[in-house]
């Protein structure tokens, strides 16, 4: 059988057009879902940029630092590891004063000062070294607060935003976090990691979209300051110009939204 | 023929490597999944508000891209709450929603999943709903 050009060009030309509109057909059947669908819960907190502010003066026993970690920990799944101090997962933590402003220790500092344990967690940096690092974008500056977030879905455990964090704010899931987390006291609303991820405090993004506050804040009593520190009428706004504040490690240029005041 | 012997015996070995999995499943096919909605978190709905999210046979075959859209929109949009077709609003979560009522991983999920010998992620970090009957 031969086939002319005028022939061979007619039928190209229709299953062409067949092929494109099927595919077109089935595409319109599978992407129902339409981006429009979605919005932000009504009952969120919003800010432009989230800020904490830690009064180290209302911190005056174990106890008072115990609950707020606990608090946090207990909300969201976090392993008790002991056995390992490398393999030790902490969101939020004390920290001793040499340890959390290095270069800052002065000789002749107040005792009181050197020995008081500092509580110390991410600093959602404004200008995160860690995200700059990352080769898959699983931990990104959200856009609408500034939260430094973690996609663990995305997280592929090469620990990059670990080396470039300077205030070592993140941990390693060396082994499988389960079977160190206390069934009993489990949050069955939150999920936990897996082993070969890197995990850190996400400034409870799923409490604020609910309407809450960190669970760190409300476990304080008023120690833990939260607010929106680009509303000049916030409660941190407040505070800060009222009293002197430091943060950890500014000469780094990361801009942290951490502040401690005495 | 060049080595019979020898071809024959790998022919035989080939036929029954190749016959094995027939052979040991007796020869019957694998009982077809049959996944249970029929969890008492389900039951307690009112007849006509027991439908999920989407219609059932656009969650049959796509509910993973659905997931996945809530995972992203969730995680890093920081959008939680999904409009339906049908205009209800849900929040959208795995554990705290589509598990509140498919609270029966095993006969659920896993149902399917394992006949297609599918694997997803889901439950490494995911907690799954506690199942009463094992």
């Amino acid at each position: 059988m031969s086939i002319n050009r005028r022939e061979f060009l007619k039928i190209a030309g229709v299953s062409t057009i067949l092929g494109i509109g099927g595919v077109s057909a089935v595409n319109s059947l599978r992407n129902r879902v339409e981006a429009s669908q979605i919005s932000p819960s009504p009952e969120a907190l919003v800010a432009k940029r989230w800020a904490m502010v830690v009064d180290m003066s209302k911190f005056k026993s174990e106890e008072d630092y115990q609950r707020c970690i606990d608090a946090c920990h207990r909300v969201h799944n976090v392993p008790h590891i002991t056995d390992n101090p490398k393999h030790e997962i902490k969101w939020l933590w004390k920290e001793t004063y040499e340890h959390a402003f290095p270069g800052n220790e002065d000789e002749y500092l107040s005792e009181e000062i050197k020995h008081l344990p500092f509580l110390v967690l991410c600093n959602h940096c404004d200008n995160p070294s860690c995200v700059r690092v990352c080769p898959t974008k699983a931990t990104f500056k959200r856009k609408s607060d500034g939260i430094v977030m973690m996609d663990m879905h995305r997280c592929i455990g090469c620990r990059f935003c670990m080396a470039a964090c300077p205030y070592g704010a993140r941990s390693f899931n060396y082994k499988d976090p389960r079977p160190f987390i206390n069934e009993a006291k489990e949050n069955l609303e939150f999920p936990t990691r897996t082993k070969g991820v890197v995990e850190k405090c996400t400034l409870c993004y799923e409490r604020l979209a609910k309407g809450l506050k960190p669970a760190c804040v409300e476990a304080s009593n008023g120690a833990l300051i939260f607010g929106d520190i680009e509303d000049p009428n916030s409660e941190v706004r407040k505070v800060l110009g009222a009293r002197y504040s430091f943060r950890r490690r500014p000469e780094l240029g990361t801009r942290p939204s951490v502040y401690y005041i005495f | 023929m060049y080595n019979a012997g020898k071809i024959i015996i790998g022919l035989l070995i080939f036929v029954g490597l190749v016959a094995f999995p027939f052979v040991y499943s007796g020869g019957k096919a694998t009982a077809k999944p049959d996944p249970k909605v029929d969890t008492p978190e389900i039951l307690k709905l009112a007849e006509n508000e027991r439908k999920c999210v989407e219609p059932k046979a656009y969650m049959k075959g796509e509910h993973m891209v659905l997931l996945n859209d809530w995972r992203d929109w969730v995680v890093r949009d920081d959008n939680t709450i999904y409009t339906a077709t049908d205009g209800k609003k849900y929040t959208m979560s795995l554990q705290n929603t589509c598990m509140k009522c498919h609270s029966n991983k095993k006969k659920f999920c896993d149902e399917c999943h394992n006949y297609t010998a599918v694997k997803p992620y889901c439950w490494d970090c995911h907690i799954v709903p506690k199942e009463k009957e094992t």
